[in-house]
């Protein structure tokens, strides 16, 4: 049995460290001893995979929930998902979540003061399509307060989840705006060493994909480990 | 222009309405073949605090040693009612638990086969990107033999293998830092 192809393995600079000081809560749960290099092996080039058949009408859109509309700004969330070769990902799950437009998440543990919207839930999942691409209708989520330091304010940020084809390609990670004023003094978008990666974690307005009376479009492309060439088998 | 990959950020508090779901912790139906085990533990965080707001993904193949993915071209049977992937959150106390099977022995790199094992991944508030480690078996002769464990410093590898409670009960704790930490590996 020859051995399958790995991936490769990220460039220096492109994953934030565990251990990130100013982002307070890697303090004790950051692993003090490097994690050990594994090459690669079925249980690492194999992962989970997600039927369409899962999916239930609406899934897509979080603009609408409990029988009415979400308060903010709709907007529409679309790009593909690759590998580093450009590949397309078809057919792989994505997952979202979010605050509402106040700034506040439908979850319990979030005592934010701000007002909670009944039509939002901030939930949302997607499976991309032959091409790799994805597409969710949302709104805009509001900035909010989150104690990490002084006056410590987190971006307005979507966060996504994403499968690829492996346990290896496996990303959870957070989508950001352009423009916004906060992404400079954020240690987790900062926790990403290499400036110019940082800056793919935030989406481009895109006049084409906004909808004319109706909402802003928004362009973020997922980026997932590429593959080793195939070994030979001489 | 050449795609760059995607930069890794944390789960955060506040994921569990999108990502967990009632069931997700069991990976079996009462067809599924092979030995059932309830995996359970606890995870600690650098003070031994219980971490309340984590995720565990498991992967594992099926009591043949197959994983149900297209890339897994092993002679070996599969199973319809066993697809391997389960997600738990961690409760108040740390803990999660996994109701499954012991998978059988997979190919490793080259002609040897690997101890049986399952993945996890693990994410939580404080981890910007997620944590990699595996279970292996406590009475497992293959164990000897594996070359991930054998990678692994002698005095750490106990840190890997879950230990049984009681027939059918495995206990594994995740140690995120500290004395006891975890060993996890960069893949």
């Amino acid at each position: 049995m020859k051995t399958p192809a790995g991936y490769r393995r990220p460039a220096p600079g492109v994953h934030p460290p565990y251990n990130f000081p100013s982002y307070t809560s890697t303090q004790k749960r950051a692993p003090r001893q490097a994690p050990l290099r594994l090459e690669h092996t079925l249980s690492e080039i194999t992962g989970p995979r997600f039927s369409p058949d899962t999916m239930a009408p609406g899934d897509d859109d979080l603009t609408h929930f409990d029988g009415g509309e979400a308060l903010g700004e709709r907007i529409v969330v679309t790009g593909r998902v690759l590998d580093e070769d450009g590949r397309a990902i078809p057919h792989t799950m994505i997952e979202i979540w979010q605050a509402n437009a106040a700034g506040r998440y439908a979850h319990a543990e979030d005592r934010h003061e701000a007002p909670l919207d009944p039509h939002f839930a901030g939930v949302g999942r997607a499976i991309t399509d032959d091409s790799g691409a994805y597409r969710f209708m949302t709104i805009k989520p509001g900035a909010y307060p989150w104690r990490n330091h002084h006056n410590a304010w987190r971006p307005n940020h979507i966060h996504f989840s994403l499968f690829g084809p492996s346990l290896a390609t496996r990303l959870i990670t957070q989508m950001y705006f352009p423009g916004d004023p906060l992404l400079a003094l954020d240690p987790v978008f900062n926790s990403v060493p290499d400036p110019s990666a940082r800056e793919r974690l935030i989406a481009t307005f895109d006049i084409e994909v906004t909808i004319p009376e109706y909402a802003l479009g928004y362009r973020f492309d997922f980026v997932l480990r590429g593959r080793n060439a195939s070994p030979t088998l001489n | 222009m050449i795609p760059l990959q995607t930069p890794s950020q944390t789960v955060g508090p506040f994921f569990k309405p999108a990502l967990i779901r009632t069931g997700q912790e069991s990976l079996i139906t009462p067809r599924s073949r092979g030995e059932r085990i309830t995996i359970e533990g606890r995870v600690l965080d650098g003070d031994s605090t219980p971490v309340s707001d984590a995720m565990i993904e498991l992967w594992q193949a099926n009591s043949d040693g197959r994983y149900h993915h297209p890339e897994d071209m092993e002679e070996k049977l599969l199973d319809p009612d066993f697809h391997g992937f389960g997600r738990a959150a961690t409760d108040e106390q740390g803990c999660f638990r996994f109701f499954t099977i012991k998978p059988g022995a997979v190919a490793g790199s080259g002609i040897d086969l690997q101890a049986p094992h399952v993945n996890l991944s693990i994410f939580a508030r404080g981890l910007l990107k997620q944590l990699i480690t595996r279970i292996y078996f406590p009475d497992d002769p293959m164990n000897a033999t594996d070359a991930v464990l054998n990678a692994v410093a002698p005095e750490r590898r106990a840190t890997l293998v879950a230990r049984f409670e009681r027939p059918g009960l495995l206990h594994f704790d995740i140690v995120l830092q500290g004395e006891h930490e975890t060993v996890f590996f960069d893949i």
